[in-house]
């Protein structure tokens, strides 16, 4: 669609209004997306800081004594002995969740039979709520390390598995019947056409399941645990450390937005054919 | 005649055809319903045979029984009511904080450029973050857990919104202005119809997590409902009542996946997404 033409508009809300959407994002000047992108953010954190001062109730400290707290909480150490070995559990579950989701979701996906036969089955595998299955898995993989990396791992893998399933469902049949022509080698066929096909749905998948990942990883170490980010937390709360209990829901949020970033990036690599693809067929700039 | 011989062979070919129709109409019924039973069995089979202790997984046929002598309980379907009362106070403030925030939001380009780096960075904030903060400020009945559920719903709503009120068609808005529409009306009948799509989806997503949200705060916190049921069945070691709960939420589940997706169906039965779905 062209940029409606620079009529005078009727009302002046109306004109403003129009104004900025005619213009696009290109045409803004980058210091002024920058000062837009940082104010919201620099004025609630001042807003914070400022109505925190000097605050006397205990569950509320001023943010000037949280950020005092941090380096005392984190720097000596705990980075290593919390944050560490949460992520690295979190990164394998979330890892062996994606290696079995997306090879079954394509086995499942590629066999009518096998498909109606496993669906419903996984329809409710895939409605219970994930950390209900803490309790479960305690029994059989006790408190350490496995039982962390399986629930997260089950918990990420369903979002991953149904959809790879319907990813590889919706591949374009005559893309299939062309490599099967061409003779292409099953493994590229496998790999070429039809993992690639699927990508963007299980892009999709995983997302979802990123964040189940990290709402998983807190819980089973609040449940039972030594060490870990949600472990931590939970103890600083127990022993009313209000200012680092604080500091430890930052860095959890912190640790939330990273990882999510982290997706965006590889996804946008992964999937910049899907998306220069899309950008072609709309014909759009 | 060679026509009639034509029309016999057609209509044997389209009687053939609608026999081989109506057999894969019907395999997907049969076929799910053996894959059900097809797991169920092997849950009986694995523990029976040894290769699973079965303290630890009881046989199908004891979580079921388990599960019928829970549905005889009172304090069952006390805990049941509760985290469906949870769940659905908790998705209707979302939805209502969401669609309005978003669409107020999403109406004014300025506003949605000046927050939405705020939003980009709440939003993964994992909920369970707040567990411990909730705990202190609100203890551990209702109001703590309906705040995760609340925190976590709201974003999935909002997020949606905001997309759908980026995707109105401009020719239709520009069409609105100069028709001089007033904010509230043009609101109602260019942005609304044109969300309305998101706005379900967001629904669908956000009905999902707050159940998610509901079981867990219940599972951690402890507030009353179905997730503090399950933690009881587990420190007290009562394994196969633990697995005729799970059963109940995974159930609960399927129920609130079926209720979105009929919701959605009414909501959008004009949208060519669920046209298409009914012709076919």
């Amino acid at each position: 669609m062209s940029a409606p033409t620079t009529s005078p508009a009727p009302g002046s809300v109306g004109a403003q209004v129009d104004g900025a959407a005619a213009r696009t994002k290109k045409d803004r000047p980058l210091v002024r997306r920058v000062v837009m992108a940082a104010a919201l953010p620099v004025i609630l954190i001042l807003a914070w800081w400022l109505l925190s001062a000097g605050s006397t109730n205990p569950f509320f400290p001023s943010l000037a004594t949280i950020v005092a707290s941090f380096p005392a909480t984190w720097g000596e150490g705990r980075l290593m002995t919390d944050l560490v070995p949460s992520v690295v559990r979190l990164v394998l579950g979330y890892l062996l969740a994606l290696v079995v989701g997306i090879a079954l979701g394509m086995a499942i996906g590629s066999s009518r039979r096998l498909r109606l036969l496993a669906e419903p089955p996984l329809e409710f595998f895939r409605a219970i709520p994930a950390p209900v299955m803490v309790p479960v898995l305690m029994l059989f993989f006790g408190i350490y390390d496995t039982m962390k990396i399986i629930v997260i791992a089950t918990g990420c893998l369903w979002p991953i598995l149904l959809n790879t399933v319907e990813g590889v469902r919706g591949v374009d049949s005559l893309l299939l019947d062309t490599a099967r022509v061409y003779r292409l080698r099953p493994s590229t066929r496998l790999f070429g056409v039809l993992l690639r096909g699927a990508s963007p749905q299980i892009a999709a998948g995983a997302r979802q399941a990123l964040s189940i990942g990290i709402i998983l990883m807190v819980i089973s170490e609040m449940f039972a645990a030594n060490n870990g980010l949600g472990f931590s937390i939970v103890q600083f709360q127990r022993s009313f450390a209000i200012p680092e209990m604080w500091t430890g829901i930052i860095v959890l949020g912190l640790l939330g937005v990273a990882l999510s970033l982290v997706f965006r990036f590889v996804e946008h690599r992964v999937l910049a054919w899907y998306n220069g693809l899309r950008r072609a067929t709309r014909g759009g700039n | 005649m060679t026509s009639t011989t034509l029309s016999e062979r057609d209509s044997a070919a389209v009687a053939a055809e609608s026999r081989a129709r109506r057999r894969r109409a019907l395999e997907a019924p049969v076929l799910g319903v053996a894959g059900v039973l097809l797991v169920t069995l092997l849950v009986e089979l694995v523990p029976r045979l040894g290769i699973v202790d079965a303290r630890f997984l009881p046989p199908a046929s004891t979580i079921f029984g388990a599960l019928f002598g829970v549905l005889g309980d009172a304090s069952f379907w006390g805990a049941l009511g509760n985290t469906l009362i949870t769940w659905f106070i908790g998705l209707s403030v979302a939805m209502v904080l969401g669609v309005g925030l978003g669409m107020l939001i999403g109406s004014f380009p300025t506003v949605r450029e000046f927050t939405s780096s705020t939003i980009e960075f709440l939003r993964p904030i994992p909920s369970v973050a707040l567990i411990p903060l909730v705990v202190l400020l609100l203890g551990t009945q209702r109001p703590s857990t309906l705040v995760l559920v609340i925190y976590a719903a709201f974003w999935q709503v909002l997020v949606q919104v905001l997309y759908g009120v980026a995707d109105v068609d401009p020719v239709a808005r520009d069409t609105a202005r100069s028709y001089h529409f007033r904010f509230f009306s043009e609101g109602y009948w260019v942005v609304w119809p044109t969300a309305l799509p998101y706005v379900v989806t967001g629904f669908r997503l956000a009905a999902t997590v707050a159940l998610i949200l509901t079981l867990t705060g219940e599972l951690i916190i402890g507030t009353p409902g179905l997730g503090q049921q399950i933690a009881v069945a587990q420190s007290s070691g009562a394994v196969p009542l633990m697995y005729a709960l799970i059963v109940v939420a995974g159930i609960l589940g399927v129920l609130v996946n079926v209720v979105a997706r009929f919701i959605e169906a009414k909501a959008l039965f004009w949208h060519p997404s669920i046209r298409k779905e009914g012709t076919l």
